[in-house]
């Protein structure tokens, strides 16, 4: 009586976990990446995030903004003083009304934002133009995209400190466009067959390929590369004080390490007069 | 708080200030000269976490008021503000965001130590119920606080929960108009948010207050579950529990510091990362880890305003525990049956957790629908029941005895 009860139990919850499974794998798991910023001891690449500062300039600048960030944050970078007043100028800023109430233009400053991306002016314009949809501004994307990982690895990253779902997954859509969707798919008006991106149809086209942006030390132009570079750069865009964080978090651990074996002799030896 | 103070003033100042306001006598024999039983184990540090966490959330939070900015247009970026441009504006942000976590982890522990313990019984009924009121307060702030960052999941979050007011029959719609003091989630609602998220956790403080009082007339529970009966049974407040609690306080510092220096994010949620926007709903909704076996309950019901009053009910039930377990024995230690209940409590509460952040669709709302079940059967079946059918072991005659016998097996200590 009891073992077909049980049998037919296991049995239905086997095949309704398999037809999650199904359902939910039909977008692949981003593979995952080296960071110079994971771990307790993480730091940006200073090369590394100039060279997506690159990137982002030449081409994702064209479509998404980067407003929350100003040009003096770009001394981060190991920019110099003179190099980031330079880098502001070569941007045109609106300011005003002047005397005569009217906008105007001017070169960058450092205590500048970075200014909105030229191509459209409002999010309606911006819809109209790329197929309903707004090119999202970058300045947190870094933090504000994942991918799930699902029991038990959520458990496990606790402990290994795996927290670039972010970056990885940017770096798999980067990297994930195909020419052709797989048979059977069909893709309504002018977006793009993307592996990793929710969906499938981004409306965003391929932006990178092998030497799209020019690199000054020597570093491969791949498509691979200048997405890992970008994606670098935005991460550090998203936590500029990650380095800070990171380090003071060191030194807390091992005060507190110390703090607490202090305090776990003490109490011995608190304790032991009450036995 | 109860009892004449044991506190001899020696300073001439001292003196004259107890016989005007014997604020160092309260002091005294509340956290100093106060008995505490001596088999008390680290499940009992909690207490003083909690209190401790609370303090920091109160001080983060008051100086982080101090650079947000509450209105739609403003709150998203004034809270990239503090992380990016006030001087470690992005540690008071991340010891706030995560030390709500803590705050939870702490106080989840803290009741199931109460239930595995039974400190719940007679005679800390009001104890309990003080605690219960606590939890509920802490949902509503926590609440509350989540939605200020006006994220996607904020925005989302704040309709989805002020909606279920809707449910209410007759009068849903219009309450649900008054609390968003409008027509939609807006402006309004992040103001008055705001504003309740500030002042609940002074609220959360005066009834922590209650809270200790009621326990220092009472007295603290023990393992063994058996009242204290002479000087040998408790050892003196400070310095005995006081330098447990700190000792433990630091370990648990150590683990609010793992996540808060090493992986601030890994507790909140992406999707708040995106500005709120009205226009765009997000795949998933999702709460905070620590609502996400409540919300699993309030999906498993198929009708709206069943899941609404299964979520009340999750909660209040929990005030009704003193009543619902009949048994006259405290501790698990001494109930074989009620100890195998309690940990099957604790994982269908797990279970509940991981179906609230999975979509509610398929198997997952069947399982739900079966740790729901369980969940209450838990209050209304199996605890009134084991109280008649269970054997128990033998209560030792008091502390100090409980201490020297040979540990049973099994216990949490």
């Amino acid at each position: 009586m009891y073992r077909p009860i049980l049998a037919a139990l296991v049995a239905a919850s086997l095949t309704t976990v398999t037809a999650f499974a199904a359902g939910e794998h039909d977008t692949p798991v981003p593979p995952r990446q080296k960071w110079s910023f994971s771990g307790p001891f993480g730091h940006f690449d200073r090369g590394q995030l100039q060279r997506g500062f690159k990137v982002y300039r030449e081409v994702c600048a064209t479509c998404h903004g980067l407003n929350l960030l100003s040009f003096r944050n770009l001394s981060a970078l190991g920019y110099s003083e003179a190099q980031v007043k330079q880098i502001a100028s070569e941007y045109k800023v609106q300011d005003g009304p002047n005397d005569q109430g009217e906008m105007f233009e001017r070169p960058g400053r450092p205590a500048d934002r970075f200014p909105p991306p030229a191509t459209w002016k409002n999010e309606a314009q911006a819809r109209m133009l790329y197929s309903g949809t707004v090119p999202p501004d970058m300045s947190v994307i870094a933090k504000a995209r994942t991918y799930e990982r699902g029991f038990p690895w959520f458990i496990f990253d606790m402990f290994t400190q795996y927290q670039e779902q972010g970056p990885d997954y940017l770096v798999a859509l980067l990297t994930g466009y195909e020419e052709k969707p797989p048979a059977g798919v069909t893709l309504p008006g002018t977006l793009q067959y993307n592996k990793y991106f929710p969906g499938h149809g981004i409306a965003m086209p391929p932006p990178l390929s092998n030497d799209r942006v020019t690199y000054e030390d020597g570093t491969p132009q791949t498509t691979e590369q200048l997405a890992k570079d970008v994606t670098a750069f935005l991460m550090w865009a998203a936590e500029p004080h990650l380095e800070t964080r990171k380090r003071i978090g060191f030194q807390v651990m091992v005060f507190l390490i110390v703090f607490a074996g202090l305090m776990y002799f003490t109490k011995k030896k608190v304790w032991a007069s009450a036995h | 708080m109860s009892g004449h103070s044991t506190y001899q003033p020696q300073h001439p100042f001292m003196k004259w200030m107890e016989a005007r306001l014997p604020i160092a006598g309260l002091v005294y024999s509340s956290f100093v000269a106060y008995p505490t039983p001596r088999n008390l184990n680290y499940w009992w540090t909690f207490g003083g976490i909690l209190t401790f966490m609370l303090a920091v959330q109160i001080i983060t939070g008051i100086v982080l008021a101090m650079h947000y900015t509450p209105h739609v247009d403003h709150a998203f970026n004034s809270v990239e503000h503090i992380m990016r441009d006030v001087n470690f504006g992005w540690l008071l942000r991340y010891l706030h965001a995560n030390g709500a976590s803590m705050f939870f982890l702490a106080a989840y522990i803290h009741m199931f130590r109460g239930m595995y313990y039974g400190s719940y019984k007679e005679p800390r009924e009001v104890l309990w119920i003080l605690g219960v009121i606590l939890l509920l307060l802490m949902i509503a702030t926590g609440f509350m606080g989540y939605v200020l960052p006006w994220g996607q999941m904020s925005f989302w979050a704040a309709t989805v929960i002020t909606n279920l007011f809707s449910a209410i029959p007759g009068v849903g719609e219009p309450i649900v108009t008054w609390l968003w003091g409008g027509y939609a989630v807006g402006n309004p609602t992040l103001n008055r948010f705001y504003s309740l998220h500030y002042l609940l956790p002074f609220v959360i403080a005066g009834v922590v207050g209650l809270h200790i009082w009621a326990l220092h007339v009472v007295g603290q529970n023990n393992p063994a579950g058996v009242e204290p009966k002479s000087d040998k049974d408790t050892v003196a407040f400070t310095p005995y529990a006081t330098i447990k609690d700190g000792f433990l306080m630091v370990c648990f510092l150590i683990l609010y510091a793992w996540f808060v220096f090493y992986m601030p994010n890994y507790m909140g949620h992406a999707d708040n990362y995106i500005p709120a926007n009205p226009s765009v709903t997000p795949m998933h909704i999702v709460p905070e880890w620590y609502y996400l076996p409540f919300y699993a309950i309030l999906r498993a019901i198929p009708s709206k305003l069943g899941g609404v009053m299964a979520l009340g009910a999750s909660i209040f039930i929990l005030a009704l525990l003193p009543w619902l377990d009949t048994s006259r024995v405290r501790s698990a230690r001494y109930r074989p049956l009620y100890r195998q209940f309690f940990w099957i409590f604790v994982a269908v509460c797990l279970g509940l957790g991981w179906l609230g952040a999975k979509p509610a669709e398929g198997g997952y709302v069947i399982a739900a629908r079966v740790l729901t079940l369980y969940y209450f059967a838990h209050f209304i079946i199996i605890l009134p029941v084991l109280g008649f059918i269970e054997k128990t072991k033998p209560l030792p005659n008091s502390i100090s005895e409980s201490i020297l016998a040979p540990k049973s097996a099994g216990t949490m200590s």
